[in-house]
């Protein structure tokens, strides 16, 4: 009778687990892994759901896309989490993306209505360096000093490309001046965020490009409160990551109710120590405590992303002139 | 193997739609690439010679544990050696710290220097393995000989050991320069900026930036031939002489017991010995520091990698006997050459291509760990295959005919003949796969599967989230299986013997 009892429920139970739907998530390596935002929000989202979310780490933001492209109306995703305001525009273009009803009181600092993408999380480019150094106050008096730089190459890295947008927003033409006498600071380019973030904690340059919001790491989860982001007085480039459904989903309801909960306070309090971001709704609780000991740029920089393609050609022409020499 | 390959380029210039051809950039990435890989592969084989010469004369305490370190720059993750070599030879490193308190100016190692110097460090010991198989594969008899007809050290070196480096230097050398020709993160990094852009990023940008197939299987296509026209341009170099049999006994070597050479081999080792394991303690070092932040999963991780390995030396085995048996009937040349097109393929290219073909039809991620390890056995192939084939062909040379009168064949032949006289190599083959298949990163990340995540793939995963301590401690475990496997398997290998 005991085995019959337990046959019985596991027959239940197999049926349960073939009625829940599944959602399937592309997302980035790093928001996948034990100690990224993934399992919280996986479990979060699983409470209200009645279903089974299934996240899919791929590389980072630009593999996200590479991936898509080569699946094609094909894939099995239903969710692409983790691309950034600099791939919206190619990634609109794959017509790959359905709009989304979805929004909410954003606390970006700039205006967000993109009918495709939704945000959940952003941050701040910027040079991270040690606390005993007298840190520039912007791009000209970086090259103007002997400080040594390590930056990430815009042709394999995302924040590399980031500073390279950066420079262009915050100089236009002059951009190409302002690698020139950035070259001699530059000790190395490297292939990704991981390298050049390396390089820095050895001791091989004075200052690396990271996000404002990397000394939280430091203070928060090693209570090291030895680093620092400097402040740029010509403004800071923005990194916004967005969250968007796609067409070809067979759980439309079930999509757009993950965008939902992505903006919702449950997922923004999970992120900022799990993702080193900050979240694009404060949530009620506030931002973790040392969240305000924080660099805050005066001025956010944001190029429009149906800009971003052309001047990205321009900018690397002009990244690998000037440091090519 | 060679359709695996075509097969791969052939689907990712299906999707490819009709572009431009190579721009000035990419000519002058491909100026660099082979300016590098020119340098590093010579530099690399020819410091070689003296260290595996003198490794080959003496015996000492600790040989046997350099002999298998010998194996590590090799099969480190490339960011994990970088960084070791930077904890010495780097702006804040321990060669600047002593440079600053002697009161001398600090050397910078960003630049063409320091790709070569990396270069160096992790292809020199390997070539030199190479190398000392060749020496050890001299009959004592002709030392013997030499050493009864007082011939001088140099003519000595003319007539025993210089017709033995003809025969091994060239495959060295394709080996090396095929390895270098497909460097990317190491190039970049100590490159010092975008002067340092190889092939293999250009093709990287075309996939992942612009998602340019048709560029990127022009790249791809470029490389090959590189490494094709190299390797056959060596391998025609490498004379068909035998040097005859002998009793396979230890090699006595009667011209090298003078001071001065003995101080000589002395320093060449010490030299070697100091470049060698500096950065290797640097690594092992931080890694030790890390160890007790890793989380479990990290052994999660180490588990899949040793299957990994485990099935990739099988699938190698089963792969490169057979090839270089076929190989050793025949002159010198073609097959070898397919077997380094195998290095040079873009792990990028194979891997996006195979995604291309398998898609439509199945799920990639299950086919993930299957990819991998076939991928995982075609790179260590022409590895195999330059250690397998010199040993097998002297074998053939020199008991072919014994053999075909006492009518060995087939499996009987393998087994008498061909694997007992080939135990070391296929010894070495095996642990150098094992271990290259342990630290592989190339293709499992276009299939990663989320549940079954590799160890190389999940200390790169610490190190994007700021954990740089557990990502130290993931390398040195990494290191430690690696060598572990390796050992393991050329010690069976070399079980009784000496090479």
């Amino acid at each position: 009778m005991k085995y019959l009892t337990f046959a019985t429920a596991m027959l239940t139970a197999t049926a349960a687990w073939a009625d829940t739907p599944e959602l399937t998530v592309y997302t980035y390596d790093s928001f996948t892994s034990d100690w990224g935002p993934g399992p919280a929000i996986e479990k979060a989202f699983e409470e209200t759901c009645a279903c089974d979310l299934r996240l899919v780490g791929l590389g980072d933001g630009a593999a996200l896309l590479a991936r898509l492209k080569l699946e094609g109306a094909r894939s099995d995703a239903d969710v692409v989490m983790g691309l950034d305001t600099s791939l919206i525009t190619a990634a609109k273009e794959t017509g790959l993306f359905a709009e989304t009803a979805v929004n909410a009181n954003y606390t970006l600092p700039v205006a967000w209505n993109d009918p495709v993408f939704a945000p959940y999380d952003w941050g701040y480019f910027a040079f991270v360096h040690n606390n005993d150094l007298a840190a520039p106050a912007n791009f000209k008096a970086l090259g103007e000093s002997d400080l040594k730089i390590v930056i990430q190459d815009p042709r394999s890295s995302t924040p590399g490309l980031g500073l390279l947008m950066w420079v262009k927003a915050a100089y236009g033409d002059e951009a190409p001046a302002i690698w020139e006498s950035l070259a001699d600071n530059v000790v190395t380019v490297t292939k990704g965020w991981s390298e050049a973030y390396g390089l820095f904690l050895e001791g091989e340059a004075d200052m690396v490009l990271s996000y404002t919001t990397s000394p939280a790491y430091h203070l928060i989860a090693e209570e090291d409160d030895s680093k620092a982001a400097a402040e740029f007085d010509e403004g800071h480039y923005m990194q916004i990551e967005v969250v968007g459904a796609l067409a070809g989903t067979d759980q439309p309801e079930l999509a757009e109710a993950f965008l939902n909960f992505m903006v919702s306070d449950a997922a923004q309090a999970i992120l900022p120590t799990t993702n080193w971001m900050y979240p694009a709704v404060t949530p009620a609780s506030g931002l973790p405590e040392g969240f305000e000991t924080l660099t805050v740029p005066a001025k956010a920089l944001l190029t429009p992303a149906d800009d971003v393609p052309a001047i990205r050609e321009e900018a690397l022409a002009e990244w690998l002139k000037a440091l090519s020499q | 193997m060679l359709a695996l390959i075509l097969l791969a380029l052939g689907a990712v210039l299906s999707r490819a739609e009709a572009g431009a051809g190579l721009g000035a950039g990419d000519w002058a990435a491909i100026r660099f690439t082979v300016a590098q890989a020119l340098w590093s592969s010579v530099l690399s084989v020819l410091l070689a010679v003296p260290v595996a010469r003198a490794l080959a004369r003496r015996r000492f305490a600790g040989r046997a544990a350099l002999v298998t370190l010998l194996g590590a720059p090799f099969i480190l993750p490339v960011i994990v050696a970088v960084l070791g070599l930077l904890t010495v030879f780097g702006r804040n490193g321990w060669l600047n710290a002593g440079l600053e308190a002697l009161g001398l100016p600090a050397v910078s190692i960003y630049g063409f220097h320091g790709v070569v110097l990396a270069h160096v460090f992790f292809n020199m010991p390997l070539a030199t393995r190479l190398l000392l198989q060749g020496w050890q594969a001299i009959p004592a008899e002709r030392f013997r000989l030499a050493a009864q007809l007082r011939l001088t050290p140099f003519a000595m070196f003319r007539a025993v050991e210089w017709p033995m480096l003809l025969q091994v230097v060239p495959g060295a050398l394709a080996l090396v320069f095929v390895i270098c020709l497909t460097s990317f993160a190491v190039a970049l990094t100590l490159g010092g900026g975008p002067r340092a852009t190889t092939i293999e990023l250009a093709i990287y940008q075309a996939f992942r930036f612009d998602f340019d197939l048709g560029r990127a299987a022009l790249l791809s296509v470029v490389q090959l031939v590189l490494a094709g026209g190299m390797a056959l341009v060596a391998l025609r170099f490498v004379p068909t002489i035998s040097i005859g049999g002998g009793l396979d006994r230890v090699m006595p070597r009667w011209d090298a017991w003078g001071g001065m050479q003995r101080l000589g081999d002395g320093v060449v080792i010490a030299f070697a010995a100091l470049f060698l394991l500096v950065p290797l303690t640097a690594v092992i070092l931080r890694g030790l520091a890390g160890l007790p932040s890793m989380p479990t999963s990290v052994y999660h991780a180490a588990g899949v990698s040793i299957s990994v390995a485990i099935a990739s030396i099988i699938v190698l085995l089963l792969l490169a006997l057979p090839m270089a048996g076929w190989i050793a009937g025949r002159k010198a040349g073609g097959v070898e050459a397919v077997g380094l097109l195998g290095l040079s393929a873009s792990p990028l290219m194979i891997g996006t291509g195979w995604f291309i073909v398998i898609n439509p039809y199945a799920d990639p991620f299950d086919f993930a760990l299957l990819v991998t390890v076939l991928v995982n056995a075609m790179m260590a192939l022409p590895f195999a295959l330059r250690i397998l084939v010199p040993p097998m062909r002297e074998a053939v040379q020199r008991y072919g005919r014994l053999s075909t009168m006492l009518g060995l064949r087939g499996w009987v032949l393998w087994r008498v003949l061909l694997l007992p006289r080939l135990r070391a190599q296929i010894g070495f083959a095996a642990g150098l796969t094992g271990a290259l298949s342990m630290g592989d990163l190339g293709v499992i990340a276009l299939f990663a599967d989320p549940d079954r995540v590799t160890l190389p793939l999940q200390m790169v995963r610490l190190m994007g989230a700021y954990r740089m301590d557990a990502a130290a401690g993931a390398a040195l475990l990494l290191l430690g299986l690696s060598l572990g496997i390796f050992w393991i398997c050329d010690k069976g290998g070399r079980w009784r013997a000496e090479a």
